[in-house]
């Protein structure tokens, strides 16, 4: 797992494997979400990786009624919008993620620093898996 | 190794041209340019030989997408004649075409050429919304595709994080949708010319003869607020929050200040530019304001010696009516969560102590993305010269305007001051 390049096909391999995994500051101990090569604090360039726990609180939202082709394919339309969000996790950073499990054709349901926890979204199969991070109220 | 920047001379607007915006079938980027251009060449009070434009700087954010054709460049320099001089194509997302006025200032400013045109060019239309949606999602950061935001979608998260922190509601967007929906009607450019109110009796009328039922719509609010006719795009955006598809060009000619007075007695200057790059929306610090937006205006100020009470009228990037809210907040016009409060007052309507979007903005004028930033800067340089017609102004003593164009979730930011003498 250490020899693996702070990118963000290693980000993606990671979620793959359900592990939400950021990257480390060695020198002044910044973490980030994504991963970065490089730390915009201090520039240094010596990371390691940090696992999340997963768990969150949500802090900012959209129900999304005219998606992208790729979630209309999941079948999300006007009539069944899907939930984006940002959402801050316990070790402080912050990341975009798809919100699962609550109502999107209901947004005042939704609330502002409600706590979630991490749910990866595993699409397609073989060589065309993909997997999104998604987090549900828990 | 902060220093205080500054320009090496000093560099003026003498003329300036934008095209008509809408969506045309029957026009392409090099029509639309070519309008912009003949236009702008007629706003030269003295006149001007295009034989003595020396370089041209074109945004242009994707038509290579949109129609499938890159290299603008050379495309319009061979358009206008300008050919072999150079042509350079910019890119910042929907800020193209502010970074290249930038680009060409600094052209002139370094003392290498006394006279450049700068433009900006997008043909979104002749694509369906949704390959349009996904053109314009090319400039957002790859962890917001992956989680299902789209444009709208983001000021829609960033609306939610700003309505809990400083309590403003959808109401206040609409005030916003109302505010830029009544200027556009006295801009023959814009591609909507027409107020909520007027849209909303034209629905009643029509339900009216036709015998169906009447909507029972009693102010401008109470339309917005009906689903059916202002639907969720991306919740709390709806249809009428955001800006539409578009087709246009802008552009305009710069020169060294020194010899401004061979093409006009009444020139703008350019006091103030300023231009900041931004993350994407997770890694932000806050995401009720751009950073980058803060550092452009930052820049610009401390160029020109103004501070935001200076800046008597501005044009700021309102693709949705949420942008509308905090740009100006960012640009220092408002404290923090007080925009929502300002717009509500009329301070930003065209008789308001600052008028903002006087064209109609994005929303109505339309958002030809590549275009935009240069046909920011052709309203205040209508607005400074007293030549804005029925949407002039009342201020007394007009003379310093400016323009925030943002592109991507805030990826390029920047802010442009223009001052009349
Ligand atoms: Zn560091």
């Amino acid at each position: 797992m250490e020899a693996r390049p702070f990118s963000d096909i290693t980000y993606r391999q990671f979620l793959n494997e359900e592990k939400l995994m950021g990257s480390k500051c060695r020198k002044c101990g910044a973490l980030f979400l994504p991963p970065r090569p490089i730390c915009i604090k201090c520039h240094g360039t010596q990371m390691e990786w940090a696992e999340m726990k997963g768990k969150g609180k949500l802090v900012a939202f959209t129900c999304i009624a005219v998606g992208p082709p790729s979630m209309i394919e999941e079948g999300y339309d006007r009539k069944h919008p899907y939930v984006s969000g940002v959402v801050e996790l316990e070790e402080g950073t912050a990341i975009d993620a798809r919100i699962e499990e609550v109502d999107g054709n209901n947004p005042e349901s939704i609330e502002i620093g409600m706590p979630l926890a991490v749910k990866f979204l595993h699409r397609g199969e073989g060589e065309n898996l993909r997997t999104y991070l998604g987090f549900r109220p828990s | 190794m902060q220093r205080k920047r500054k320009l090496g001379r000093g560099v003026a607007v003498v003329g300036a041209g934008m095209s008509q915006f809408g969506m045309f079938k029957d026009k392409n980027s090099k029509d639309l340019f070519a309008e912009a251009f003949n236009e702008m060449l007629s706003s030269v009070d003295k006149g001007v030989d295009p034989e003595d434009i020396e370089a041209l700087y074109l945004g242009n954010f994707t038509n290579d997408f949109f129609i499938h054709q890159a290299h603008w460049g050379p495309i319009i320099s061979d358009l206008i004649g300008h050919t072999p001089k150079p042509a350079t194509r910019t890119e910042g997302a929907c800020a193209s075409s502010a970074l290249a006025l930038r680009e060409g200032v600094f052209a002139i400013a370094s003392g290498f050429y006394d006279m450049v045109l700068v433009g900006g060019v997008e043909e979104m239309s002749k694509l369906p919304v949704e390959k349009v949606t996904e053109g314009l999602a090319l400039a957002t950061v790859p962890y917001e595709m992956e989680a299902g935001f789209t444009f709208p979608g983001v000021f829609g998260a960033i609306a939610t994080a700003y309505f809990e922190r400083y309590g403003a509601t959808r109401e206040h967007l609409m005030n916003v949708t109302i505010k830029s929906h009544n200027n556009a009607p006295l801009n023959p450019k814009a591609q909507f010319k027409v107020s909520i109110r007027d849209i909303m009796n034209s629905r009643i009328k029509r339900a009216k003869d036709k015998g169906e039922a009447v909507p029972a719509w009693r102010d401008e609010k109470e339309f917005l607020r009906d689903p059916v006719v202002n639907p969720v795009v991306a919740w709390p955006m709806h249809l009428y929050d955001c800006c539409p598809i578009s087709d246009g060009a802008s552009c305009m000619l710069l020169v060294a200040e020194e010899i401004a007075e061979n093409f006009t007695d009444d020139p703008l200057h350019v006091i103030g530019i300023g231009q900041g790059s931004g993350r994407g929306l997770h890694a932000a610090d806050d995401i009720t304001y751009f950073e980058a937006t803060r550092y452009a205006a930052k820049e610009a100020y401390e160029l020109s010696g103004l501070k935001p009470e200076d800046i008597q009228i501005a044009e700021v990037h309102d693709c949705f009516s949420m942008a509308e809210i905090i740009h100006p907040e960012d640009l220092g016009f408002f404290k923090p969560g007080e925009g929502y409060k300002a717009v509500e007052e009329g301070l930003t309507a065209l008789d308001g102590s600052k008028p903002i979007n006087t064209s109609g903005g994005l929303k109505c004028k339309g958002h030809p993305v590549g275009a935009t930033g240069i046909a920011q800067l052709y309203e205040i340089w209508r607005q400074l010269r007293g030549e804005a017609g029925e949407r002039q102004v009342p201020i007394k003593d007009l003379r310093v305007g400016a323009a925030h164009n943002l592109g991507g979730t805030g990826g390029t930011c920047t802010f442009t001051i223009l001052e009349r003498r």
